[in-house]
């Protein structure tokens, strides 16, 4: 082709800086730190995750044990020491528990219920979104229809009813925030997938041709998760307040499985009789979890909204 | 002349908007009154011989990325067929367009979304043959890099991102995809389109080399006649949805036939003459909803008669290697008998 510059003479192979992924880990690290509050946000984060997925090691008593609690401990008040002779930072309960460990097994439940019903939301909720924003049509319509409908509910009257029909338990709550949290996911993931559907390289993979599997969770996914994460880690906060509050209002989980609502709601009865600790504490701890996960998700927001891009 | 390797045959091609439920059971109940629908492709018929480039040229909203899309098997067409080598390239299933060869590939304008963006380089091109079963896992990694070196990169791009390259670089990407299908047919969709004018010369250089070096068929896409020159031995003049004329390209650009190619030609700025000649079209292209009766191009054509208003022009041979939709050409407009 005469006239034209000739490949060969024209490019320089000027290497892109190579971007792996553990510089954009620390791009990622980088931006996250400019705010301090999210920070500490998630190093209380990481402290109550030990503290409660460490509880046998670090709570001074097992609140399980039915024989290593003494009646006479009962009420004591914060700061006093006990039979056991050991002092009881938050004081103990009406039945002569440790409130300190008691609290750092009822957030391993608490924990355990919203990172799971989370991750099982997520799951559900991914694979409904994906497959009505890329199959259209009547697939569309019946799954996001369904999610709308549930949308338009409160989400604790729908995991109310669920565990008034399924039952106590740790498993049967979870059930229950699955299925009314699932359509978060639901909702989030299609109006992202949808965006995505448009864009040439999914139909470059269509034609290629590629299964339909890899094109949803090969393509299509990669490219919505960012939104998602954000959800992911307010669901898991909602999760945990909502298990509180079915706990709380006695449809969730027994005491001999304490979760931070059913301490609160245990407190609760003692709270005009001056016994405060019984109850204050637990929601202390409850509101610092679920404030500090839901800063943190602000943070992963703002990071990967790329009009922050630097 | 042997038997072509793509043929399209009367391919007609409508969209209806996408309707809800409720919308539909009311579409049904008036028999389909009140649903708007753009003809996009009307009775087009191609066929591309093997070895051959077919360039395919037209303002935008003709159709021609349509007709892109049903030749390499994205859509469907609504009515007539494409094959390649006999064997349709695609079917409608369920409502769904399955397509079913891999011998066609597609190249697509903007090389900014046609690349998974979260995707390495390597796997994009490596996925295609891998997961069709075309080769397997070891030897699909090292055409990849055969491939990425044939598009004049370096081999070692395999790791990257699609973010880490240029316009150029990523629309080579996009060729060595297609190319690792080992393709019969490559439909270049406005490929070079969204690139400056000197990457757009190294990447078609890329591809006259690769022609040569492959023999390959291909149909190509553009709104831009020097480009389409350059490249192609056949072009087909579109204008809404129709072949208006198609003819070798020498010949073509010696001496348009078609009012319509003559305008387009017209409208091309040229340089050298001591002052820059520009005759752009008058008018706008008429919307596809509600294409004009006759002759689509009747509304804006110097020379339309009586004839062009009321009869649609076939495509028809004039002379060897060269088919016309014209009434000037096919006894006259109806002037001379007004």
């Amino acid at each position: 082709m005469p006239g034209i510059v000739h490949d060969n003479v024209l490019t320089v192979p000027s290497a892109p800086p190579i971007e792996t992924r553990i510089t954009r880990l620390r791009n990622f690290w980088s931006d996250y730190c400019r705010s301090p509050i999210a920070v500490v946000a998630l190093v209380v984060i990481l402290v109550l995750l030990f503290v409660s997925f460490g509880a046998p090691l670090v709570s001074p008593q097992d609140p399980y044990d039915m024989a290593a609690l003494d009646w006479l401990d009962a009420f004591l008040r914060p700061g006093d020491i006990g039979s056991g002779g050991y002092v009881h930072i938050l004081g103990t309960d009406n039945a002569g528990r440790d409130m300190l460990s008691a609290i750092f097994y009822g957030l391993q439940t608490s924990f355990i219920i919203g990172l799971s019903a989370g991750a099982l939301a997520l799951l559900i909720g991914v694979t409904i979104g994906l497959c009505a924003a890329y199959f259209r049509g009547w697939v569309e319509t019946v799954l996001m229809r369904i999610v709308d409908l549930q949308l338009s509910m409160p989400a604790i009257l729908l995991a109310l009813v669920l565990v008034a029909v399924l039952g106590q338990g740790v498993p049967q709550i979870i059930g229950a925030l699955v299925v009314a949290q699932y359509a978060y996911f639901a909702r989030t993931t299609h109006g992202a997938a949808t965006v995505e559907r448009g864009k040439d390289y999914i139909e470059a993979a269509q034609s290629t041709p590629l299964p339909t599997s890899r094109v949803l969770f090969a393509h299509l996914l990669p490219n919505v998760l960012p939104p998602l994460i954000v959800v992911a880690t307010v669901q898991v906060a909602s999760a945990i307040a909502l298990e509180a509050t079915l706990s709380f209002l006695g449809v969730g989980l027994p005491l001999t499985e304490p979760s931070l609502g059913s301490l609160i709601s245990n407190g609760f009865k003692y709270i005009h009789s001056d016994r405060y600790w019984l109850s204050i504490y637990p929601g202390v701890f409850l509101m610092v979890t679920v404030v500090a996960i839901n800063l943190v998700g602000d943070q992963v927001r703002t990071v990967l909204d790329p009009r922050n891009a630097r | 002349m042997s038997e072509p390797l793509l043929k399209i045959d009367h391919v007609s091609k409508r969209f209806t908007r996408d309707l809800g439920l409720i919308q539909r059971g009311l579409a049904r109940l008036t028999g389909g009154r009140g649903v708007e629908t753009v003809h996009a492709l009307t009775d087009v018929n191609l066929s591309v011989q093997r070895g051959e480039v077919l360039g395919i040229v037209g303002e935008s909203g003709c159709g021609k990325s349509t007709l892109g899309r049903i030749a390499s098997g994205i859509y469907a067409a609504t009515e007539g067929s494409v094959t390649l080598d006999g064997q349709p390239v695609a079917q409608e299933r369920g409502g769904r367009t399955q397509k079913l060869t891999t011998k066609v590939q597609m190249i697509h304008q903007d090389p900014f979304a046609s690349l998974n963006p979260r995707m390495k380089v390597g796997e994009t091109i490596g996925e295609g043959p891998r997961l069709n079963h075309l080769a397997k896992a070891p030897e699909v990694r090292a055409r990849t890099r055969e491939l990425l070196e044939q598009v004049g990169l370096e081999a070692t791009y395999v790791d990257r991102y699609p973010h880490q390259f240029s316009g150029g670089q990523r629309q080579r990407i996009a060729i060595a995809r297609a190319l690792a299908m080992n393709p019969e047919v490559l439909v270049l969709d406005e490929a070079v389109a969204s690139l400056d004018v000197s990457i757009q010369a190294q990447v078609l250089n890329v591809f006259t080399d690769l022609r040569r070096d492959l023999g390959l068929t291909a149909l190509f896409i553009s709104h831009d006649l020097s480009v389409v020159r350059h490249v192609c031995d056949r072009v087909a003049i579109m204008y809404l949805g129709r072949v208006v004329e198609l003819a070798d390209a020498s010949v073509l650009y010696d001496k348009p036939l078609h009012p319509y190619t003559e305008a387009l030609f017209a409208s091309v700025p040229t340089l050298g003459t001591g002052r820059a000649r520009f005759n752009p079209i008058k008018g706008e292209i008429p919307s596809p909803l509600n294409p004009p009766s006759g002759c689509a191009f009747h509304p804006r054509c110097p020379l339309a008669g009586p004839r062009c208003r009321a009869e649609v022009p076939r495509l028809r041979g004039t002379t060897v290697g060269r088919d016309v939709a014209c009434h000037l050409h096919d006894g006259g407009t109806g002037v001379e008998a007004a």
